[in-house]
């Protein structure tokens, strides 16, 4: 007994064994998973959310503030209490992880987004419809994508933001590399917490740099500019 | 608490979270509401107060000299992606459990943006401003106390007001690794199944949080040169260069 506690405290001290990441290498591939899984719906739905919402917010400028505002509130407050007022009615699930996510999202992606549409030179708006374009039109081919990199940088922020929150959600039980990290501080097992953090610090920079690309893509008028 | 575990029910009525407030008990000693909120603002208050001891020397310098912004700014970007529930747990991993891990690895998360903020202000002072000192007299220290520094205070203090943000949820974090604060109710809330402590403990950390965000905000507006002051459009709008932003985060 006291020897085996020995061991487990000596093995504990480890920062890296790579017999446990070659031992639950299924594990932790899950855990990766997961944590993409999570974030990819909390990032999507968020978009899904924040355009409709930041198009209004851009067009009806009486609600502008106030929605930022609702979104600010939102951002304001911790994960963990967002997660604990939601438990209640939607349980220890993955439905409570993901409108906390998602709800983290709204704020950055709508600011972004009228940011970026206000940022539109009135020049540019206004030759557009000297040439005859109706508002909708005007909207999806000048408005929007002089917006882009507007809205690439927030979904960036916002994508980044969210794997990071998503390791919190192991308190609510879910699996992700959040689950790695708990499961490290609750087995005294230092290997987990680095292996979780590690792989969740290069995630972000993946989604970041992938996201990047993407919008590099998507705007070649822009590529001689550099935009953040 | 582990994924895949048994799948605990917590309801609550609001008859639960009544009693959970009302009950006597829960008003008294150390593991009582004031005690705990006290621990919550002392210890989020301290955090802060460091992070500016150290942060605005090492600001102001990058700022006025231009040296190691690089370096700064990317320090931080890497800072942003490293998740605070990690830094959390290693802290406590290397230091043991309790309060000093907690303050230290609080004061982790609340150094990069204030140093970011206050260099970014900084550098972004008008440089004809910078140059009609110059042609006035004035000296390097002079220059940095008298024009730079008031001109930069609208983004330094929304560094801080960043930090102190996300230094007050993070603390709500910091009782998973066996320190109190207003987490507590939260955490022993989920392991107890106790609806009422849970979403009685959340709603106190909304709460406090909201006052730490107004709070400092009215501080930024108070403290902005009244030459400065003009609402600004979009709140936070600085978000779009990436140096500023109060989180959720955790």
């Amino acid at each position: 007994m006291v020897q085996g506690s020995a061991y487990l405290a000596d093995v504990g001290q480890q920062w890296l064994r790579w017999s446990y990441v070659t031992g639950s290498s299924h594990r932790i591939l899950d855990a990766l998973r997961q944590h993409v899984v999570l974030t990819a719906i909390a990032v999507l739905v968020g978009l899904l959310i924040s355009l409709p919402l930041g198009l209004v917010a851009w067009r009806f400028r009486r609600l502008t503030t106030p929605i930022l505002g609702l979104a600010g509130v939102l951002y304001t407050i911790p994960a963990l209490a967002l997660f604990a007022l939601l438990v209640p009615i939607t349980g220890l699930s993955r439905t409570t992880a993901e409108i906390g996510l998602v709800s983290y999202t709204l704020l950055i992606l709508v600011r972004n987004l009228v940011a970026g549409l206000e940022a539109v030179p009135p020049e540019i708006r206004e030759a557009a419809r000297g040439m005859g374009m109706t508002p909708l039109r005007q909207l999806a081919r000048i408005d929007l994508p002089l917006a882009i990199p507007a809205i690439v940088a927030g979904i960036r922020i916002a994508t980044v933001t969210t794997i990071g929150l998503v390791t919190v959600t192991a308190l609510i039980g879910q699996n992700s590399l959040g689950q790695l990290i708990y499961s490290g501080l609750t087995n005294f097992d230092r290997t987990p917490v680095t292996v979780g953090a590690v792989l969740s610090v290069a995630l972000a920079v993946v989604a970041d740099v992938t996201l990047l690309g993407l919008q590099r893509v998507a705007t070649p008028w822009a590529r001689s500019r550099r935009v953040q | 608490m582990t994924a895949g575990g048994a799948t605990a029910t917590i309801t609550l009525s609001f008859r639960d979270l009544y009693r959970w407030y009302t009950t006597a008990a829960h008003w008294r000693g150390t593991a009582g509401i004031p005690h705990r909120l006290e621990e919550h603002v002392v210890m989020s208050v301290a955090v802060v107060a460091a992070a500016l001891v150290i942060s605005l020397p090492v600001g102001l310098t990058i700022g006025h000299t231009g040296r190691g912004a690089v370096i700064g700014v990317n320090l931080a970007n890497i800072g942003r992606a490293i998740p605070s529930f990690a830094i959390l747990v290693m802290g406590a991993e290397v230091l043991g459990i309790g309060a000093q891990p907690a303050f230290l690895a609080l004061l982790a998360l609340a150094i990069p943006p204030i140093v970011t903020n206050t260099s970014v202000a900084i550098r972004e002072v008008d440089p004809d401003a910078r140059e009609a000192a110059r042609g006035m007299g004035m000296t390097g220290w002079q220059i940095l106390r008298r024009v730079e520094l008031p001109m930069a205070v609208p983004l330094v203090m929304a560094g801080i007001r960043t930090a102190g943000v996300q230094v007050v949820a993070t603390a709500t974090l910091a009782a998973v690794v066996a320190w109190g604060g207003l987490g507590r109710f939260i955490i022993d809330g989920i392991g107890q199944q106790d609806g009422g402590q849970l979403v009685g403990g959340a709603l106190l950390v909304v709460v406090l949080s909201l006052a730490a965000e107004v709070g400092l905000g009215a501080l930024q507006r108070v403290l902005t040169p009244a030459g400065l002051r003009q609402a600004s459009a979009l709140p936070g709008a600085a978000a779009l260069a990436g140096t500023a932003g109060a989180g959720p985060d955790a």
